[in-house]
């Protein structure tokens, strides 16, 4: 392969989609620094400590998946395991059917996108509607989403009144207010026609077995309010330890996602209504799906799994300001996708392993994890497996590295390089190595003075 | 009933019984409480030994650039390790480099065998190719005296990605060692030697490019407060500082496009703060920058922090 896809794709994105990205993530990090630095004199010792707490969750999952089980079961909640995305949807539609159940209103669950829940159950004659703006406007246009917290973070208001056009929802007008309007009078009457409502979770409480959600739109409490069963797909990391470790995180994923100091919708969600409560789900399910997951768990890139898909990294990525999160070819975009994806592809590790190369690894995604995810050290070591498995997405376009080495560690052949590279401006470009004509096509490239700062050096040794 | 607290409380306590849940003890902020509590609930955590002691480690090292603490040597007999890019392009910043140690009173070694850091390779994914130059450096940067880089990237792979690329190596021992001595050039002047004013006076305006690699190290703000002691010197502020200039070793030839539209990015927001010439502690930074520049017909003026320093030298303060 001669070029890298993701630089591909962006070097063909049209420049509308590359402003609503940029806009989107600017004003995404700009709130997020403004939060932290507003609420908190030190906000990086509290994300390291966040990180800690997580990387100890997973580290001692063994523990907390019984213990969070265990605490489920006793709160009236039936719990399911899932090893891969199959048995995931197989849960789902086991439950659906048990209940000749054929219609869901569905909160925005990134598992769901993981394990293609909506296609699956189409294709067995059942409506999954997605409740979250964003989520509907991609699926009324058959998009994916393109970012973790803003999945539609690629489209303009204008886009998006065109397509409530061609979908019925009313005449040609792009006013925010009328397009989230129609949304809602469409959505409403579907959450009463509903018979199931599914949501995700962004933290599960082994000490309680709480599952928390926390929403903008209200969209997840009305799926959950107006249907008798609720099932809820939760990713098997995503537990914390105490209820008291959901201050921390709850602080830091509101600020670190959107700005805000919380999100308009925190839900605690315990059990299936109880005998003193008027309503609410008679049956609710946990579905814990692996996916994947525990192979990153044995892997030296576990500290990924700390992530609480707050968006933050994606925001402050050059990269993907650039390439927007389509470039990213799976689920999870950005720089957590980066490394995420590849891992989660299993066997198909090789054709993703491009994604961990793009990355100029400034550091950014780092300084601003809310759980102090070493993204870059990740991403290292994922082009370190890359180049050991030969993968040839990953080794596109780059200079081999065999002939510097050898130059590099021979001080005789370096000191005669610095001599000769002298002559490299006689080179013609037609017979230059591919990085060599790649640099001169788009910059400048200094006066080349070889060896000139060490005869320097020895003439001052002299005078 | 919601305006009235007390009445709230109470039947938010009935409530709570009635459900079977554990009595509930209202909170009213009290802002004296602030001295017991301080408000981020960190001490709690801390002391929580349940917390703390099943805390696994997962690597041999910090993983994380930013957790990064060491006790480097800070003596002023020290090795200079000039980089490839003043070995082949820049001579004259790795000059002011010894100009300003030595008016600093440093005793330099400039090992002549000396190459690269690896970082080419090691960025690449090609570990293996990093390591043997790794070791070349190793080899040359014997003895127990700090190493001073004048680049917070070849710093960054000697103390932090040499560590990775390590971690399973017999020799990694040695090389723990060696990073531990080594710092980045306006990071030694700072928090090595403790100048914290520089003298002399440098007439003109900079726009000051904090390389990526300084993350997480003290080294941008110690280069900064350098900076910005100087007398006449005025450091401006320009957008989306924090952004990384686009080179990124080997990315600017894998990913040109990308590589290119930050770079551009990253000038556009400089060049409208119109400073007299852009500074860093990267030239490889300064080097991406400036061939964009001339490429794109808007040349800007770009200088190593250490030649900046010497010409202050040259100028007496008024």
């Amino acid at each position: 392969m001669k070029f890298q896809q993701i630089d591909q794709y962006a070097a063909h994105l049209a420049s509308d989609k590359r402003a609503s990205v940029y806009g989107g993530t600017k004003s995404g990090y700009d709130a997020r620094l403004r939060a932290l630095t507003t609420s908190y004199t030190a906000p990086d010792h509290l994300r390291k400590l966040a990180g800690n707490i997580k990387q100890h969750t997973i580290e001692n999952l063994d523990t907390y998946l019984p213990q969070v089980e265990a605490k489920l079961q006793s709160n009236g909640v039936q719990v399911h395991w899932a090893g891969d995305a199959d048995e995931a949807c197989a849960h789902v539609l086991r439950i659906m059917r048990a209940r000749a159940a054929t219609k869901i209103v569905k909160a925005k669950t990134m598992v769901s996108e993981e394990i293609g829940l909506a296609p699956y159950l189409e294709k067995e004659g059942i409506e999954c509607l997605e409740t979250d703006l964003g989520e509907f406007i991609i699926q009324i246009d058959h998009d994916h989403p393109s970012h973790i917290v803003k999945p539609i973070i690629h489209k303009n208001r204008r886009e998006i009144a065109t397509s409530f056009e061609k979908n019925g929802l009313g005449a040609y007008n792009d006013d925010p207010q009328v397009i989230t309007l129609r949304a809602r009078q469409f959505l409403r009457h579907k959450y009463l026609e509903a018979n199931v409502g599914i949501s995700g979770a962004n933290f599960v409480s082994a000490e309680s077995g709480r599952l928390v959600l926390v929403t903008n739109e209200g969209n997840s409490r009305f799926s959950i309010a107006a249907t008798k069963v609720h099932i809820a797909l939760v990713g098997i990391e995503k537990i914390v330890p105490k209820d008291r470790d959901l201050e921390i995180f709850l602080n830091l994923l509101a600020r670190s996602a959107t700005g805000q100091q919380l999100t308009s919708y925190t839900e605690f969600i315990r059990g299936p209504k109880s005998t003193t409560q008027p309503d609410g789900p008679e049956e609710m399910h946990v579905i814990f799906v692996d996916n994947g997951r525990t192979d990153v768990l044995a892997d030296e890139c576990r500290p990924i799994l700390r992530c609480i898909r707050c968006s933050a990294c994606l925001n402050v990525c050059p990269i993907y300001r650039q390439a927007s999160g389509h470039a990213y070819r799976a689920v999870y975009p950005g720089p957590v996708g980066a490394v995420l994806s590849p891992l989660l592809a299993g066997k198909r590790f090789s054709e993703m392993a491009d994604l961990p190369k793009a990355s100029t690894l400034c550091g950014a995604c780092n300084e601003v994890c809310p759980v102090n995810i070493p993204i870059p050290d990740l991403l290292l070591r994922l082009r370190d497996r890359g180049k050991k498995e030969k993968s040839e997405a990953a080794a596109a376009a780059t200079p081999p590295m065999g002939g510097f080495a050898i130059l590099a560690s021979s001080p005789l052949l370096w000191k005669t390089a610095l001599k000769a590279g002298v002559l490299a401006p006689l080179v013609p470009p037609s017979v230059m190595p591919a990085a060599g004509k790649t640099w001169v096509t788009t910059r400048g490239l200094p006066e080349w003075r070889g060896g000139k700062f060490r005869q320097w050096m020895k003439n001052r040794k002299k005078s | 009933m919601i305006k009235n607290r007390a009445v709230f409380d109470a039947a938010f306590s009935l409530k709570m019984r009635q459900e079977g849940l554990p009595p509930f003890v209202p909170l009213r902020f009290d802002a004296r409480l602030l001295w017991i509590f301080p408000p981020i609930p960190l001490i709690f955590y801390l002391r929580d030994s349940a917390h703390k002691s099943k805390l696994p480690s997962l690597s041999r090292h910090s993983l994380n650039m930013a957790d990064i603490t060491f006790n480097r040597p800070a003596g002023k007999r020290v090795q200079l390790m000039a980089t490839c890019l003043c070995d082949a392009f820049f001579d004259d910043a790795a000059a002011a480099v010894v100009e300003v140690l030595e008016h600093l009173g440093c005793e330099i070694d400039f090992p002549e065998d000396q190459t690269c850091c690896g970082q080419p390779a090691f960025n690449s994914g090609d570990w293996n190719s990093s390591r043997k130059v790794v070791r070349h450096a190793l080899k040359v940067f014997s003895g127990d005296a700090p190493v001073i880089v004048p680049s917070a990237s070849c710093a960054a792979m000697m103390f932090h990605g040499a560590l990775l690329a390590f971690e399973k190596e017999p020799d990694y021992p040695a090389m723990e060692k060696f990073a531990g001595r080594v710092w980045e050039f306006t990071d030694y002047i700072v928090n090595g030697l403790g100048i914290k004013k520089w003298p002399g006076r440098y007439n003109g305006t900079v726009a000051f490019h904090r390389s990526c690699h300084s993350r997480g190290t003290n080294t941008g703000p110690a280069a900064l407060a350098l900076l910005e002691s100087i007398e006449g010197l005025k450091v401006l502020p320009f957008g989306e500082s924090e952004q990384c200039c686009g080179f990124g070793g080997t990315f600017s030839v894998t990913f040109p496009n990308i590589s290119k539209s930050m770079g551009e990015l990253k000038l556009d927001h400089i060049l409208a703060a119109a400073p007299d010439q852009i500074v860093s502690i990267d030239q490889s930074c300064l080097m991406n920058l400036s061939g964009l520049a001339a490429k794109g017909g808007r040349p800007i003026k770009t200088v190593h922090i250490a030649q900046i320093l010497r010409d202050a030298l040259k100028n007496p303060a008024k």
